[in-house]
């Protein structure tokens, strides 16, 4: 179960997910990415309320992460500690801004 | 027994998190390691759904044992899908930059990585995986 909350703010998009960005909830808001990052140069995706990533959602994220990259920035914000370690494991600590 | 068998589609994923959770809860596993098994449920199931029957579907069994040893928990996959061992995959190298990185091979090493011990065997046509964690 995922809830995408999207904002729009002096050019810079927000995501706020609430929930599990796993394998059935991953490709939406992969979608959704994909259709908003036409001349955005920054890209915030907030995961206070997100509980858990799995590695459908760790794609979604890297996905974004080449297209910003490409265009501008992105970081990552209120990341929990169950999805730290997942960052740590998976070397995107490394890759990500995570603020 | 804890044993639930559901058809390995993706749309089951919902329903088979809820049911362990609440086993989990149960034997009063911490908020924080239900939600490290819910990952490799995801991984474990999707990969399942994905592949096991591919084109077609079929059910799988999770099981989860615990109670006996306190403090451990064993999570069982069991299918009868295509014979095929999930741990065998290659580990991805997670040194690699964001545009060098493969797109699969990650959702298994999570499971290594979440899981405390990890075995596969193929028994009577059926893919047994076995996950143990201490709690």
């Amino acid at each position: 179960m995922l809830n995408i909350d999207k904002k729009v703010e002096n050019g810079t998009v927000t995501f706020a997910l609430e929930g599990r960005l796993d394998t059935v909830s991953a490709p939406e808001f992969e979608k959704m990415l994909k259709s908003s990052l036409d001349g955005v140069t920054d890209l915030v995706l907030d995961f206070e309320k997100l509980e858990y990533i799995s590695s459908a959602g760790l794609r979604a994220v890297l996905s974004a992460h080449k297209i910003m990259t490409r265009q501008g920035s992105m970081k990552v914000l209120h990341v929990n500690e169950t999805i730290m370690e997942i960052f740590d494991v998976t070397g995107f600590v490394d890759i990500l801004t995570i603020a | 027994m804890k044993e639930l068998t559901v058809k390995a589609e993706i749309e089951n994923i919902e329903t088979v998190t809820d049911q362990v959770n609440s086993w989990l809860e149960e034997i009063g596993c911490p908020k924080k390691k239900q939600m490290e098994i819910d990952i490799v449920i995801d991984e474990i199931f999707s990969n399942i759904s994905k592949y096991a029957y591919e084109p077609e579907t079929g059910m799988v069994t999770v099981r989860l044992e615990a109670g006996k040893d306190p403090g451990v928990a064993m999570l069982v996959f069991r299918d009868q899908g295509k014979q095929y061992d999930p741990l065998h995959v290659k580990e991805p190298d997670i040194t690699l930059s964001a545009d060098k990185r493969p797109v699969g091979g990650l959702g298994i090493f999570l499971v290594k990585k979440i899981m405390d011990e990890v075995r596969y065997e193929y028994k009577d046509g059926h893919n047994v995986l076995y996950l143990k964690k201490y709690l």
